[in-house]
C-alpha cells in the first residue's frame, strides 16, 4: 500500500485530470454524434466551474448540489442560445459557438464576482477520486444506453443526412437541442469537478485553446464509439507528462497529433467497426 | 377498380412553385385516391421531384393547396408530415451509409417507439420490449425487399439496386398511408425491375397508397391505376394508362423529346 | 478627440480588412475555413522582426521577406494538408479541424523558438515622423500602415477584376468542377491562392506588430477571431464584404473601447459576430440560400 500512497500523492491530480478530460471528450462526442461541431464546450465547462465554485465559496452549498448546479447552469445557457444557434450548420455553427465561447470568457474576465483575470482562489478541495470515477461511469453507461436507443439512431441519422432524418419523422431541431444541452450538462459537471480539485480557476482555462483541446481528444480517439474519446483524452492528458522535457514545444505535439490523425487516421485511433472486424477475424481463424 | 366515392388520400389543387423568376410548377391539380398506385410522368426537368418536395414539406408552395386525408399539409414541418402518414424515397438515394441495414430501417420507426428518457437510461422492460419488437418488424420489412440476410451489413456496401430497396423498406418503416417513390427502378436491371414491380403491387394490396415518379414507361403503364403527365410545370393529361397513352398532347410531348 | 479615434480606427480597420481578405479568399476559392491564418499572421511579424534584428534588413525588405515566409507556409499547408484531404473528398469540417492543428503547431513553435515574452522592433527601424493635422496627432507609421494596406488591397482587387487569373479564380469560386472542365488548372490556382492569402496575412502581422510594437506567439489568436467576425460580417468568401467588414470592425472596436471599457472592445467583435450569425447567417451582404432537397 505504501507504493500506492506515494503514487497517489504524486499523481492524483493527473489521474483526476484524465477523468475530467474524459468527461469533456464525451461531452463533445455527444454533440459530434449528432453532426454538430460545437466549440462551446470549454465555455460550458467554464460556466459550470464558476457557478459551482461561487456557490461553494459564497453560499456553502453541499458538494452534491454544487455539482448538480454546475451541470444545470450551462444546460440552461445551452437551451437559451441553442434555439437560434442550432439553426446554423457546419462551419457557421462552429464559428457561432466559438464566438459564444469568447463572449463568455470576456464576460468572466470583466465581472467583479468572478474575480476578473485573477479568477477565483481558495476553492475547497472537495472532489475525490471516487466522485470522478462514479460520474464517469454513470455518464458512459448513460451514453451507451442512449446510443442503442431511438435517440442514438436519430442523432446518427441527423449526422449523416439531415433531410432524410426529417423525413423519417425525426424532429431534428429538438434532437439537436437535446445533444447540445446534454453536452453542456456533462461539460458543466466536469467543470465543477475540476474547480474543486485545482483550488483555483481563471478565465484562461476556458478559452478557444481549451475548446480545441477537447475536440482534439475526441478526434484522436475516434468518435465512432464511446471508447474513442476516453482513449484520446487519456493519451493527450498523459502525453505532455511523458514529454515534459520538451517544455515549450509541448503543445506542438497536440497540434501535430491533430493534423496527423486527420490526415492518416480519419476515423481516429479506435474505430469500432474495424476493431470488431479484427476480433471476428481472430475468432474465425481459431474456429 | 376504385369506387368513385372512395375518399381521396392526397389532393393537390392549383399548386404553383417558383424559384425567383423560374416558374417550375403552375396551376398543378390532381387527386391521388386511396388504395391505388398513382403515377407521375414527364420529361426531365418537368418539375416532378419538386411536387414531392412540396408534399413532404421540404419546399413551400408559392400558391395552391395540398391536403392529405382532408387536412392541409401546408405549413407543417417535414417530420410532422411524415407523422401524418407520408413517406418517400429519393431520386438520388439518401440512405444512412454509416449505419447497417437494420439500423437504417429502425430509424424509420422513430415515431412509433414510445419510450422516454428514463426508460432508455434504466433499460426498462417497456423499452426493451419496444426495441425488440422494432427489430423484428425491421427484419420483416427487410425480408419484404429481400435484404434480411444482409441486415448487419453497412449500407454503404450495398449495390445500387439494393440501396433503392433499402430506402424502400426504410420508408415503409414509418408506417405510411401514402408512399412516394421517386424513380424507384432507376439504375436497376430488368429482372430487378420485375421483382420490384411485384413488390409495389404487394404493397398496394397490403393497403398502402403508392404515388410514384417514373421514367420507365413500360413499368408505369403496367403498374399504375392512374397517371398524371407533367410537362414544363403543367399537367397536360391525367387519367388511366390507356387514356394517357392515347392523348395527343402526351404523344407530342414525348415524341418531341425523343424516346425516354 | 473623436478625430483621433477615427484615425486609430482607420489604421486598425485597414489591417483587419487586409487580414480578412486573405482569409475570405481561401474560403471563396478553396471552400476551407483556414484557422491557421491567425498563426500565419503571427509568423509574419516574427519573420520581419528576425530579418530586421538579425540580418539588419531595412524594414521594407523585411516586409517583403515576411510575405514570402508566410506565403510559403500557406503554400505548404495547402500542399501537405489540404490537398490530401481534397483528394480524399473529406467532409468540409475536416480541413478546418486540420488547420486548427497547424495553427497550434505554428504558435507552439514560435513560443519555443522566440519565447513567450513580448518582443519589439528596434527603435531605429520604426518610421519616426509625426505631425499635427488640426487637433489630430498623426504618426507617419499610421500613414504608412494605411497606405500599404490599401495599396495591397487595390492590387488584389485589380487582379481579381481585370486579369485572366482573376477570372479563373472567380470561375473556381463558382464551381471548381466546371472550372476544371474549362481547362483551368484548379490545383495550381489553389496553391497560388493559399500563398497569396497567407502572404497578406503575414504582412498584416508585420503592420500590427509595428503599430503596437509588440509581438508575441499568441497575437494570432485574437486576430483570427476578429478575422472570423469580419468575414461573417461581410459574407463568407465575399472580397468586398471583407474590406467593408474589416473597416467596420476597426471602427466599432475603437469607438466601444473609447466610450465603454477597454476590455469590452474585444467583446464587441464577438457580440456583433454572434448577433449577425443569428440574424443573417449568410452575412450582412450575402444572399440567403433556400433549403435544397
Ligand atoms: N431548390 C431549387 N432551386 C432552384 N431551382 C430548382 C430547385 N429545385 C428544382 N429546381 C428547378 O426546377 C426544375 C424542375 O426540377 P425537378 O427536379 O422537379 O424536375 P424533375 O421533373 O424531377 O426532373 P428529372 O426527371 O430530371 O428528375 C428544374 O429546372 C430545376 O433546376
Ligand atoms: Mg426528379
Amino acid at each position: 500500500m505504501e507504493w500506492f500512497n506515494d503514487f497517489w500523492s504524486t499523481y492524483s491530480t493527473l489521474v483526476f485530470s484524465v477523468g475530467v478530460h474524459a468527461l469533456l471528450a464525451l461531452s463533445i462526442w455527444l454533440t459530434l454524434s449528432c453532426g454538430l461541431l460545437s466549440l462551446a464546450n470549454a465555455a460550458f465547462m467554464g460556466v459550470g466551474a464558476y457557478v459551482s465554485a461561487l456557490l461553494t465559496l459564497h453560499l456553502e452549498w453541499s458538494f452534491g448540489s454544487v455539482l448538480l448546479a454546475g451541470g444545470i447552469a450551462p444546460t440552461l445557457v445551452a437551451l437559451i442560445i441553442g434555439a437560434p444557434v442550432l439553426r446554423l450548420s457546419g462551419v457557421y455553427l462552429a464559428m457561432a459557438t466559438l464566438a459564444f465561447g469568447e463572449v463568455v470568457r470576456i464576460t468572466v474576465l470583466n465581472l467583479e464576482i468572478t474575480g476578473g483575470p485573477e479568477g477565483l482562489n481558495g476553492i475547497p478541495l472537495a472532489t475525490e477520486g471516487w466522485h470522478i470515477a462514479l460520474i464517469l461511469a454513470v455518464t458512459v453507461y448513460g451514453l451507451a444506453r442512449l446510443r442503442r436507443s431511438k435517440v442514438g439512431r436519430a442523432f446518427e441519422a441527423i449526422k449523416e443526412d439531415e433531410v432524410a432524418a426529417r423525413l423519417m419523422g425525426i424532429n431534428v431541431d429538438r434532437y439537436k437541442l437535446l445533444a447540445f444541452s446534454l453536452g453542456a450538462f456533462i461539460a458543466g459537471v466536469a467543470g465543477a469537478l475540476n474547480a474543486h480539485f485545482t483550488f483555483f480557476i481563471s478565465p484562461r482555462e476556458y478559452g478557444f485553446e481549451n475548446a480545441v483541446d477537447i475536440l482534439t481528444m475526441a478526434v484522436l480517439g475516434g468518435t465512432s464509439s464511446l471508447i474513442g474519446p476516453m482513449l484520446g483524452s487519456s493519451i493527450l492528458t498523459l502525453l505532455p507528462e511523458l514529454l515534459r522535457s520538451l517544455q515549450d514545444f509541448r503543445s506542438l505535439v497536440n497540434g501535430a497529433v491533430l493534423v496527423l490523425v486527420v490526415l492518416f487516421l480519419p476515423k481516429g485511433l479506435w474505430e469500432s467497426r474495424r476493431i470488431r472486424a479484427f476480433f471476428k477475424r481472430l475468432k474465425g481463424g481459431q474456429a | 377498380m376504385n369506387a368513385p366515392q372512395q375518399p381521396n388520400l392526397l389532393s393537390i389543387r392549383n399548386v404553383g412553385k417558383h424559384f425567383g423568376g423560374l416558374h417550375v410548377l403552375q396551376d398543378v391539380s390532381f387527386e391521388v385516391p386511396a388504395g391505388s398506385i398513382y403515377g407521375l410522368i414527364g420529361p426531365n426537368g418537368a418539375g416532378k421531384t419538386t411536387v414531392f418536395n412540396l408534399i413532404t414539406g421540404l419546399l413551400t408552395p408559392s400558391a395552391g393547396q395540398i391536403d392529405f386525408q382532408g387536412q392541409t399539409l401546408i405549413g407543417l414541418e417535414p417530420h410532422r408530415i411524415t407523422h401524418q402518414g407520408i413517406a418517400r424515397t429519393f431520386q438520388n438515394i439518401r440512405i444512412f451509409k454509416e449505419m447497417d441495414l437494420l439500423e437504417n430501417v429502425m430509424v424509420g420507426m422513430h415515431d412509433h417507439l414510445n419510450y422516454g428518457g428514463f426508460g432508455i437510461f434504466l433499460n426498462s422492460p417497456a423499452c426493451r420490449a419496444a426495441e425488440k419488437k422494432a427489430r423484428e418488424r425491421a427484419l420483416e420489412l427487410l425480408s419484404w425487399v429481400g435484404l434480411d440476410h444482409k441486415a448487419d451489413m453497412l449500407a454503404d456496401n450495398l449495390s445500387y439496386g439494393d440501396q433503392r430497396k433499402l430506402e424502400f423498406a426504410r420508408a415503409l418503416a414509418t408506417e405510411p398511408k401514402l408512399l412516394l417513390l421517386d424513380e424507384p427502378v432507376a439504375g436497376m436491371n430488368p429482372s430487378e425491375k420485375t421483382i420490384l414491380m411485384e413488390e409495389i403491387n404487394n404493397i398496394r394490396n397490403r393497403g398502402y397508397g403508392v404515388f410514384m415518379i417514373e421514367h420507365d414507361m413500360r413499368f408505369v403503364m403496367g403498374l399504375c391505376d392512374r397517371i398524371a403527365v407533367l410537362n414544363f410545370g403543367r399537367i397536360i393529361a391525367e387519367g388511366t394508362p390507356d387514356e394517357v397513352r392515347n392523348n395527343p398532347d402526351v404523344i407530342e410531348a414525348y415524341l418531341g423529346k425523343e424516346d425516354e | 478627440m473623436l478625430e483621433q479615434q477615427l484615425l486609430n480606427a482607420l489604421t486598425l480597420g485597414s489591417v483587419y480588412a487586409l487580414f480578412a481578405l486573405g482569409f475570405t479568399l481561401v474560403f471563396g476559392v478553396l471552400a476551407v475555413i483556414n484557422l491557421s491564418h491567425g498563426a500565419v499572421f503571427m509568423v509574419g511579424s516574427y519573420a520581419a522582426l528576425a530579418m530586421v534584428s538579425h540580418l539588419n534588413a531595412p524594414l521594407w525588405v523585411a516586409m517583403l521577406g515576411a510575405m514570402v515566409v508566410s506565403g510559403t507556409i500557406g503554400l505548404l499547408v495547402d500542399v501537405l494538408v489540404l490537398k490530401p484531404l481534397r483528394a480524399r473528398n473529406a467532409p468540409h469540417l475536416i480541413p478546418m479541424i486540420a488547420t486548427i492543428g497547424v495553427g497550434i503547431m505554428l504558435t507552439s513553435a514560435a513560443q519555443g523558438l522566440f519565447g513567450a515574452e513580448v518582443l519589439r522592433f528596434p527603435e531605429d527601424v520604426m518610421p519616426a515622423g509625426e505631425f499635427m493635422v488640426g487637433d489630430v496627432h498623426v504618426r507617419a507609421l499610421e500613414i504608412a500602415i494605411v497606405a500599404i494596406a490599401f495599396l495591397l488591397m487595390a492590387v488584389l482587387f485589380t487582379i481579381l477584376k481585370r486579369t485572366q487569373l482573376g477570372r479563373a479564380l472567380r470561375a473556381i469560386a463558382e464551381s471548381p468542377k466546371a472550372a476544371y472542365l474549362l481547362g483551368i488548372n484548379v490545383e495550381g490556382l489553389f496553391h497560388i491562392t493559399s500563398f497569396v492569402a497567407a502572404a497578406l496575412g503575414g504582412i498584416a502581422g508585420v503592420l500590427i506588430g509595428l503599430n503596437f510594437n509588440a509581438i508575441t506567439p499568441f497575437m494570432g489568436q485574437p486576430m483570427l477571431h476578429k478575422g472570423i467576425a469580419v468575414i461573417i460580417l461581410g459574407g463568407m468568401g465575399d472580397i468586398r464584404g471583407a474590406l467593408i467588414g474589416g473597416l467596420f470592425l476597426g471602427f466599432a472596436e475603437v469607438i466601444s473601447k473609447a466610450y465603454l471599457s477597454s476590455q469590452m472592445g474585444d467583446a464587441v467583435a464577438f457580440g456583433l459576430l454572434f448577433l449577425i450569425l443569428l440574424v443573417r447567417p449568410s452575412g450582412l451582404f450575402g444572399r440567403k440560400l433556400e433549403r435544397k432537397a
